[in-house]
């Protein structure tokens, strides 16, 4: 699913490439000549646990400043600093992770990003909770099933940051790809529980439960932001982080169940 | 079908397969038109590009440190495994549908064809998110094999097997079924004449002159299964021994170290064109020689 997304992101942005001369080109002119605010269009690349969140934020930009055009493209942070680094073009990264933040960093693609949220995690379980999962204790537990995020990406590594902190050693029967995924597992019911962002508990609904992990040992990301260098439309890039870094971004960031800083 | 067409290929009790007209010797070969010539260059040089760029970025130096990893023996392992446990169930089920494919009529056939036919076409993490909701703990089917027989395939390197022979048989059938439609019915029904069951007429008969389609439609789909991807991901999860074939542990390790999956791809790749030359060769020689 996942690798559909990013063909259809990638080949999106490519399309957008493709007309960026002229667009670029008028949204930085439009943007010289009326000192009222930016225009034209930017793409901004975004890490899956921000799909619901940042899809909203860009939706209320738009219509705050007519004439503007965010498109997203939303994937693991680690994959979208490889594309980043590769050439792709966007103009905004998001990262849910610093790591992957600083490896854009590194390569000079982007310079002062600012953190504007941080999330931390839930145990999901099936809403029958068939293994009757109440504490993270019960997920080492013979028999149990779970879902972790793999090692490579960022929510694997907070997960198994916050195993650590509990002193819980949990074999998961499968590392998914990314976070969405290991949800879906936990939806379809194909295992009893799953480590998950808080914010993909909420955005899930009624198809799974959230089981809350203490704050003494649970653990967090913090999620920064920056233009990017080679952004054709620094500008409008530049609006829209300050408006993920405003209040009003804030709420709805808060609304998803993200942790303001 | 001609009906009673005789062919002289009957020797030492054995049926010869035809040799292709375009293996035999001292047939003059006709010029390629040069129409032909430029778009086919064009297509070499965009299916090896890729190839020459993954080649160019590999890290050489780094190779062998990269590759004595246990986790890459182990991925490789796997993938070897289930990508020829899944070929051996495509033969044992696939061979018989081609044959009811091509040799049967009945009303439906043709819609049938098309469905067992759908994961050629259809993307594979579609074909695991459907074997999930098949086979899976909640499956139509799966819940019982969970209830009854405590067997539940995700997660599972049986899970990989199975989401790989889903893919994946279709080619081999593909390939059977259209061997069957060209193979000349005389010969079986001349079998029949002298007094030879259907199921020896089959094996001893059908088979042999089908072997060099059955071999390539074999060999194509075990290098399907050795490079499935999205239904193995997505049916059977991902956990190094278990479920993590060499593409998820590429895919992977391109999260974190491009360089270790460049690493990984080049064993992927050696070890596919490995396969696909030797098996070609036998595949080639035994449709000349026998």
């Amino acid at each position: 699913m996942r690798r559909t997304l990013l063909a259809a992101a990638l080949a999106a942005a490519l399309s957008l490439a493709a007309c960026g001369g002229d667009d670029g080109g008028s949204g930085s002119d439009a943007a010289a000549s009326s000192p009222s605010g930016p225009s034209g269009k930017i793409t901004v690349f975004a890490a899956a646990s921000l799909t619901e969140s940042f899809t909203e934020l860009g939706k209320r930009f738009e219509t705050a400043h007519p004439g503007t055009d965010v498109a997203f493209s939303f994937g693991p942070s680690s994959g979208l600093a490889q594309q980043i680094t590769q050439g792709a073009p966007a103009d905004v990264f998001a990262s849910a992770s610093a790591k992957n933040m600083q490896q854009v960093v590194d390569a000079k693609d982007a310079a002062a990003p600012a953190t504007f949220a941080q999330n931390s995690m839930e145990i999901a379980v099936p809403p029958a909770n068939p293994a009757k999962v109440a504490a993270l204790a019960d997920l080492a537990k013979p028999g149990v099933k779970v879902a972790l995020c793999a090692p490579e990406v960022p929510c694997g590594t907070v997960a198994r940051k916050v195993l650590a902190n509990a002193k819980v050693a949990v074999t998961p029967v499968t590392n998914e790809a990314d976070v969405k995924a290991t949800l879906t597992k936990v939806k379809l019911g194909e295992v009893d529980a799953g480590i998950v962002y808080v914010t993909d508990v909420r955005a899930a609904g009624a198809a799974v439960t959230g089981i809350e992990i203490p704050d003494d040992v649970n653990a967090s990301t913090a999620y920064p932001i920056a233009t990017l260098t080679d952004s054709k439309n620094a500008a409008l890039a530049k609006a829209f982080v300050d408006y993920v870094l405003s209040a009003e971004g804030g709420e709805v960031l808060s609304a998803a169940g993200f942790d303001r800083l | 079908m001609s009906r009673g067409r005789r062919r002289p290929a009957v020797s030492r009790g054995r049926f010869r397969p035809a040799v292709s007209p375009r293996l035999s010797k001292g047939r003059p070969r006709p010029a390629t038109p040069w129409p032909l010539a430029v778009p086919a260059v064009v297509a070499v040089g965009f299916l090896l590009l890729p190839l020459a760029g993954l080649m160019l970025r590999a890290p050489w130096r780094s190779l062998p440190h990269l590759l004595a990893e246990p986790a890459v023996r182990e991925a490789l392992r796997l993938s070897l495994l289930s990508a020829t446990l899944a070929t051996l169930c495509s033969l044992v089920v696939g061979v018989p549908l081609a044959w009811v494919l091509a040799r049967t009529s009945w009303p439906g056939l043709s819609l049938l064809r098309a469905l067992v036919m759908l994961p050629l076409v259809l993307p594979p993490v579609v074909g695991g998110v459907a074997l999930l909701l098949a086979l899976g703990r909640r499956g139509i089917l799966g819940r019982y094999l969970d209830a009854w027989f405590g067997v539940t395939l995700p997660f599972t390197t049986a899970g990989v097997v199975v989401a790989e022979t889903f893919v994946a048989m279709p080619f081999l059938v593909v390939a059977v079924e259209g061997a069957l439609r060209g193979a000349d019915r005389g010969l079986e029904e001349a079998a029949a004449t002298l007094g030879s069951r259907p199921l020896h007429t089959f094996r001893n008969v059908t088979l042999p002159m089908i072997a060099p389609s059955l071999a390539a439609g074999a060999v194509l789909c075990w290098a399907r299964a050795l490079g499935e991807f999205g239904a193995t991901i997505t049916f059977a999860g991902n956990f190094p021994g278990t479920t993590q074939t060499m593409p998820l542990a590429v895919y992977l390790a391109l999260e974190q170290d491009p360089d270790a999956a460049i690493a990984l791809s080049l064993v992927l790749l050696a070890v596919s064109v490995v396969a696909l030359v030797a098996l070609r060769d036998r595949w080639l020689r035994a449709g000349v020689a026998s």
